[in-house]
Order: structure tokens, then sequence, then C-alpha cells
């Protein structure tokens, strides 16, 4: 906070990694080299890895959802893989709606500069729901609120999930799912008649207003129309 | 416990005596460092324990776009931030699955649009990483020069930006006056100063005009001049020092926990650079070096940005050096539409152009994930394809976003006007965090 | 009455090439001061730059060193809304946006005027989804359209020109000019959403989805 500090110590990534960098030529597009942390999974957690796809210079391991949380949190861990930072978490419905709706989460280890991609299938049917991983990176904080904002996916475990691209109380859906159409699916002038209604002084939502006490000491009638009216819930 | 000395030239206000800059942190938790200075007395007691609400924006000029934060305040001091994003969400993601990878390029120029024409690098990069085709040199090294260009000109907006936040508006015309520069420059390669959409998936929109090459070593001769003069306004001076030094510190650990990255993460020292550490476009062969800072403050999140602009003038140099000549498309039917006199002369070309115009390249089923460094961060395009021509999704992993998520940690225990230099010294582009 | 095109050939600057030709009740007294007023307000236009996206860029550009808006009298950029003249909303607004925009042109003074800078601000641009307004003239009144995708500073300055010629043929005892108007669901012309949707419905933009590519 003040000026006067330890100077933090640099960090190198690639402190452990044996091969310098190099732009990548003639990636196949599928097939290649396995990334060793699949092996390493495969054989820390034998039976929860259901398909390892190599593709384009990537390793995706296709895992069982309820052992994705312990693998992540060994891949993070584990001096050998140590998969530090997070880099994406995401989900992809397929145009053919038969396959399963995937979530995508993106490791990179800085240490041995490595990249893996984790994937769990939740079949067409079945609650849209994994485990967070908010305990182990603090970035999966808006990544999953993210997630679960354009595809309906519960985080289970993270503190405050709640939509952050668009209002609280969206009704239209979960845009990026296929149901959901491009224009959305109320008409333009009952998209704007609910937008330009979103109460403007209901600005702060109830937690925010309840944080600071200052609920009590708005005028009344505002009070009212806070409780009662549509509330933006931003 | 080492002393961070930072050279001032002028006589100072708003320090006190002991070279410190005034502050009253407020820690949340303890003190465990026992940095903080002892509060002044509270001159109405009754006022003690009440929190204030203080809403900045969505619309604000200072918060680089519409950012809504909203401040939990004792006094002066931010107890905790709670910001809100979503105000320019325009639905870029689901906008991408209807159109070919073709079409999606001018999306990626709007997304982040300080770094439109890096966007396309990266777009085009990643169409070609799922498509497995591999570009000619001479496409490799032009967009070196776009990306690196790209780089100067969010630069220079974000340092334009970030002085009127803090107060000096010089820099910002001088910033701008250097973009025009770089505009003159991609308007005479593609034909628009803003969004570019410069690339297409094997190779460019268009080659280099003639005398182009000139007009580019003209600024790099006469760019760092400007740099020279924006840090002899700034760097030492004790205004701009005393605003930005000890000013939302984030470790290296909780910066890499974060999932932080660019500048910012490199301000708090680690040299995590997507051009260093998973090379693109043939970086490892240029010889450039990557500022690193160890305050993790705002003070040195400047330092490295402006250092970065000399080192993309210096990548630069070598990318014109080292153009080779040659053809800028790779020749594959597939992806590539036929020159125009061969399209409206052979009745093959006009059915081949007719093709991959209304249909598009089709890619091989898959995904793929591409990372580049853009000068907010390590940005990458998560694509996958089922075959047809649109993509089945196109995710934009945005930089600011996880970057910004990091602020309630970093404004915390600061006051009013600091939350101000640290929101601008994250280098956040609203249409990357909504998209 | 008023200005032709041929007048605004490189002669003088829009505000000085007014012919104002008198009006029935009008005098000479009425003429000279409606100008002087004019005058002084076109040339002294504090925007309120309701800059979103990539048209923000732009009209910052506009106002540096290259392009400068100084010239115009618009260098004093008037962040809050209650000490600005003209509204230039310069990129996207998303429907999350709406309400704001709506509520920043409510807490505008009269006279103002707004400049509607941009594809995405006239039309909703490129953007014809679920989350970007359609334009910005479904939610406030708009003076004067900026196509471009970004608009050049050029294209910018010819749209401010143009307001300012607005502005030069204006009177001041016109009272609709200053009419705030509000939507009056007893009016015979407010039309509810159903009705809306109905009559929208051949040409797309509807629940259901009618146009041909998406």
């Amino acid at each position: 906070m003040s000026a006067v500090s330890q100077p933090f110590a640099i960090v190198y990534p690639g402190w452990d990694s044996d091969a310098t960098p190099a732009t990548p030529r003639n990636v196949p597009v599928s097939g290649g080299e396995q990334s060793p942390a699949a092996t390493a999974v495969q054989a820390q957690f034998p039976g929860a890895v259901v398909r390892t796809v190599v593709s384009r210079g990537e390793t995706s391991l296709i895992v069982d959802a309820t052992e994705i949380h312990a693998m992540i949190a060994w891949l993070k861990d584990d001096p050998t893989q140590s998969y530090e930072y997070l880099s994406d978490i995401t989900a992809v419905e397929h145009r053919d709606l038969a396959l399963a709706i995937e979530v995508v989460w993106h490791l990179r280890s800085l240490r041995f500069r490595r990249f893996i991609r984790l994937k769990v299938l939740i079949p067409k049917g079945e609650t849209l729901s994994v485990p967070s991983v908010w305990d182990l990176y603090k970035a999966a904080d808006w990544l999953e609120r993210e997630c679960y904002d354009m595809f309906g996916i519960t985080f289970t475990g993270h503190p405050d999930l709640r939509r952050i691209l668009l209002w609280e109380n969206y009704k239209e859906g979960f845009p990026l799912r296929k149901d959901f159409p491009l224009r959305g699916r109320f008409s333009r002038s009952e998209q704007l008649k609910n937008a330009l209604a979103a109460n403007p002084e209901a600005r702060y939502s109830m937690e925010e207003l309840s944080i600071a006490d200052a609920f009590e000491e708005l005028p009344l009638d505002m009070r009212r129309r806070i409780a009662s009216g549509p509330k933006t819930g931003e | 416990m080492g002393k961070r000395t930072v050279e001032v030239e002028l006589s100072t206000t708003g320090m006190g005596l002991d070279g410190k800059p005034q502050r009253v942190p407020l820690f949340v938790g303890g003190d465990p460092a026992g940095l903080a200075v002892a509060a002044p007395p509270a001159m109405e007691p009754e006022l003690e324990g009440e929190h204030m609400l203080i809403n900045i924006g969505p619309q604000h000029p200072a918060t680089h776009g519409v950012l809504r934060l909203v401040l939990e305040m004792d006094g002066e001091t931010i107890v905790r931030c709670i910001p809100h994003v979503g105000y320019l969400h325009c639905g870029f993601e689901k906008i991408g699955e209807y159109r070919q990878y073709n079409q999606i390029i001018p999306w990626t120029d709007r997304e982040d649009y300080l770094n439109s024409i890096g966007n396309n690098v990266a777009f085009a990069l990643g169409a070609e990483r799922l498509f497995g085709i591999d570009i000619t040199p001479r496409c490799t090294v032009l967009r070196v020069i776009a990306a690196e260009l790209s780089r100067i000109a969010s630069h220079l907006v974000w340092m334009g930006t970030t002085c009127i936040d803090i107060g000096a508006f010089t820099p910002f015309l001088w910033g701008f006056q250097e973009r025009e520069n770089v505009y003159n420059l991609l308007e005479g390669w593609v034909g628009a100063r803003l969004t570019t959409s410069a690339t297409r998936v094997g190779g460019m929109a268009a080659d280099i005009p003639d005398n182009w090459l000139e007009g580019l070593q003209g600024f790099i001769r006469t760019f760092p001049k400007t740099i020279d003069e924006c840090e002899r306004m700034l760097t030492k001076n004790a205004i701009w020092v005393g605003r930005t030094v000890g000013l939302g510190v984030m470790a290296p650990d909780e910066a890499i926990n974060h999932g932080l990255s660019g500048p910012l993460l490199r301000a708090s020292g680690v040299a995590y650079d997507v051009r260093k550490d998973f090379p693109y476009l043939d970086y490892e062969t240029y010889d450039f070096d990557v500022p690193v800072g160890t305050a993790g403050d705002v003070y040195d999140r400047f330092l490295v940005r402006v250092e970065e602009m000399r080192q993309s003038v210096r990548i630069l140099d070598q990318a014109v050096k080292r153009l080779p000549d040659g053809p800028i498309n790779i020749d594959d039917p597939r992806v590539i539409l036929p020159p125009k006199h061969k399209a409206t002369n052979e009745m093959e070309s006009m059915i081949h152009h007719f093709k991959n115009v209304m249909e598009g390249p089709r890619p091989p089923i898959g995904e793929c994930y591409v990372a580049v460094e853009s000068p907010k961060g390590e940005k990458g395009y998560y694509m996958v394809s089922d075959g047809t021509s649109k993509p089945s999704r196109w995710r934009i992993r945005p930089p600011s976003f996880v970057n910004l998520s990091a602020i309630p940690k970093m404004v915390e225990g600061h006051l009013l006007s600091d939350v101000i230099a640290i929101n601008a010294s994250i280098d956040i582009v609203m249409g990357e965090i909504d998209r | 009455m008023g200005l032709s095109g041929a007048d605004f050939a490189g002669h003088g600057d829009a505000t000085t090439m007014v012919e104002m030709d008198a009006r029935p009740g009008e005098s000479w007294v009425t003429t000279k001061l409606d100008f002087l007023v004019n005058w002084g307000r076109a040339n002294s236009l504090w925007p309120m730059p309701f800059g979103t996206a990539c048209c923000a860029i732009e009209f910052m550009a506009s106002a540096a060193s290259k392009f400068d808006l100084a010239r115009f009298g618009m260098e004093r950029m008037a962040f809050s809304p209650r000490q600005s003249d003209v509204l230039i909303c310069a990129g996207r607004v998303p429907y999350k946006l709406a309400p704001i925009i709506r509520r920043i042109w409510q807490q505008m003074p009269q006279p103002k005027w707004a400049i509607s800078m941009g594809a995405c601000a006239s039309t909703g641009g490129m953007f014809d989804n679920y989350a970007v307004v359609q334009g910005i003239d479904t939610i406030i009144p708009v003076d004067v359209y900026v196509p471009g995708c970004p608009p050049r500073p050029e294209g910018l300055i010819y749209g401010i020109m143009m307001l300012q010629k607005k502005i030069m043929n204006e009177r001041n005892a016109d009272p609709r000019l200053r009419d705030e108007m509000q939507p009056d669901p007893t009016s015979k012309l407010y039309i509810p959403a159903s009705r809306i949707d109905e009559l929208a419905e051949p040409f797309g933009n509807s629940v259901h989805q009618t146009r041909s590519a998406p």
C-alpha cells in the first residue's frame, strides 16, 4: 500500500521446461503426441478419463464429472504438473442437438510451458451442473458467472453465481444455447419495453442497499417503488 | 525490508516529509506487514462506522467505457468494490455461430477496438490452425508488423486516457497525434483507420501498397522521439509518481491465481508473454525484450507499457528488414478467393469464387484454441467446428474481463481517486469484456 | 428559405450563410434575435460524449489535434449531462444500457440535440441480435445520423455542421422544438407493443424471425 515494499522476485515462465518454445508449424489436424499430463492423469485417476483427443497440437481430456474437481486440483498442485494458471472456462453446445453440452477448462502450466484442455460432457436432459473451481483459481469467479449467464450451467461451490453480462432477471433465457434464437425470444418492441421499464431508481440491488444501511434513509415513495417495482438487479 | 527508490525531479505536492505519499490505508482483516499509517482523528464521531455507497458509471468518462463500479466507502477509503459489467454486451459469440469464418473477421475488429488489426491476426491464426494450414512467409512478417503497430496504437490510447484520468491532458494529444500516423499507415494498407478487417483465413485482405514500407520506416524513426517526450513529461514527474506509486499492488502468486495477463501480470513480476512462452508468427526469431516490473503497482504498469512500445518499435524495425517477397495468400483454392481478373473471365474461377463467398471455406471437424499477446494480455480464440462453414462455437478469451475481475482486490483500502488510477492501469476495453 | 446545397460549397461556414426569410408574424427584430441566439448555440455546442465502443475512439480522434473539434466550440466535453447541449451517442447501445441513455437524455436541459454517430447507434449496425438496441432513435429523438463504422472524423464533423445548419434554421418562437416528448398512453399516437408486433411482422424483427438469413 505504501511506497516502501519489498520488490517481488521475478518469475520467468518455463523454469522447469526442457524445450525452447517455437512457433508451431505443420500442426496436424488430428493425431500427434499426447501431453505428458494425459498419461499422468490417467495414472493418478484411473477410469476418470473417458477419452483423450489430440488435435491441432493440443491435448483434450474428456473427464467424468464426479472427478473433475479433484483432477483439476491435482493438476494445479502436483509439482510435476503445476497447472497454476487458469486460462479460460467455457461451454460448447453443438449444432447437432443430440450431442452433449461440454464444459471446457483451459489450463496452462507456466512452469513447464504446457497447455491442456479438460472437458466434462453433460448429456442433454441431465441437470447442467458442474463443480466450481473458484476455490482453486480466483480467475474462475467471473468466468463461471459468464458461463452461467450464457448457458445456464450451475457451478456448485461458486460464492456468487449470478448473471454478469445480462441483467439479473433477464427473462428470455440463456443466449448461447442453440434453442435461443439469434434475435431473442421477444419481439423488438417487447425487448425495448422491458429494457426501458427497468426501474432507474433501483440502481442498487437490495443486497447493496442493505450493506450500506441506506435503505432506511431513502424517501418512502422510493423505498416502496424499489421494493415493489421490477428491479434491474444489475 | 527493501526500499523502492523512484527518482523524482520536481518539488512535490501530496508527499509527506518522509517521501511517502500521504495515504490512510484501511486493511481488511488486519495489517500483517504493519504498513498502515495511523488514521487522522475522526472529525465527527457520530459518523463513524457508516459506510456510503458510491456509484461510478456506467456513463462516466473515467471508466474507459461503460463500466459500473459500486464502491462501499468508509469516508474516503474504499472498503469494498463491486464492479458491474455487461453494459456493452452485444452478443458477439452468438452471432459468430451464424457467420462464416471470413465473415467473423469484422466482428473481431469491434470487440477490442483498440487492437483491431491485432485481433484480426489472432483470429486468422486460430482459424488457420483449425483448418490445418500454414501461411506464407511474407504473410507471417506482415502480420507481425500489423500486430506490433496495433500494440503501439493501443498503448497510446491507454497512455492518453490514463493521463487524462490522473489529470494530465497533454500526453493524450501527443498520443493521438501518433495514432494518426498509425492510422495513415493502416488506411494506406487496408483502407480503414480503426476497424481494419485486414486478415483473411489463409492470408491477408490485401498486400501492402508500394512505398508503404517507407512510410513505416519514417514512423519507426520518429515515434521513439514521441515516447521520449511523453516519458520526459511523466516518468520522473513527482505528481505522476505520487499519484501512481504503491497503488493497486498485486503479488505475483495472486496475479497468477487471478488469471491476470499482459502488462498487468508483468508489472507484478511474472514474465509471462505469450510471444515468448507460446510463440506464434516466428516471434522467437525476433530479438526483443519483455519488460517486467517488480512492484506490481500502477507506476510499474505504466513503465512496462511504455517500454513495450519501445520494444514494439524494435520488432517493427527487424520485421521491415526481413520482409520477404512472395505471395501473401496461400495457394489453396478451398480457402482463398481467385484473383479478380480470373474470376471475371474464367468460368471455373467464377464458380470457385462463388462457392467461397456464398458458402465459405469449411474446416475439418474439431476445435482449436489459439492465444496471442494482445496489448491487454492473453487473447485467445477458441473455435469449434462441426465441418460446416460456420463455427459451432466461437469463444473469445477476453484478457480485460479476467483482469478486471481482480479490481475488487486491487482497490481495497485505497482512496476514491486511486480507484480511477487503478482502473485506468488495468487497461480495459469494455467491448472485449462484454462482447 | 434556408440553406441549399449550393450555398454551402466552400464559402464561409454553415452558420454565416443562412438566409433568414421572415415568416408570417415575424419582424426584423425577431429574425435578428433568432440569428443571434442560434449563432451562439450552434457555435458553442457542448457535447455529451456518450461513447460506448469504437466510435468513441474516432470521436476522441476528432477531438484530438488533427481534426480538432475545438474550432467548432466543442472542446469542452461535458461529461455531466446537465451541462451539455448535444448528446453524441458514439457506439452500440445494448438493451442493458438503454434505460441509462434515456435517463441521460432526460437529464439534459433544453435546448438539446442528439447526434447518433455510427451505424450501431443509428440502426443497430452489424449487431442484429438479442442484445443490441436497433437504433437509439427508438429511445431518444435524434437530430442527425452519422453513418459509418466507425465514421471518419471528417464524417462526424460533417454531421456536426449539419446540426449547426439545423440549429441556424430554428425559430425561438416555435414551441414544438423544445417539446419534451414523453410517451403518453392516452394519446392517439401511442401504439402498444403487441400492436407494433402485428404491424411489424411482415418486415421481420418479430418473434417469428421471418427474415431469410439469420
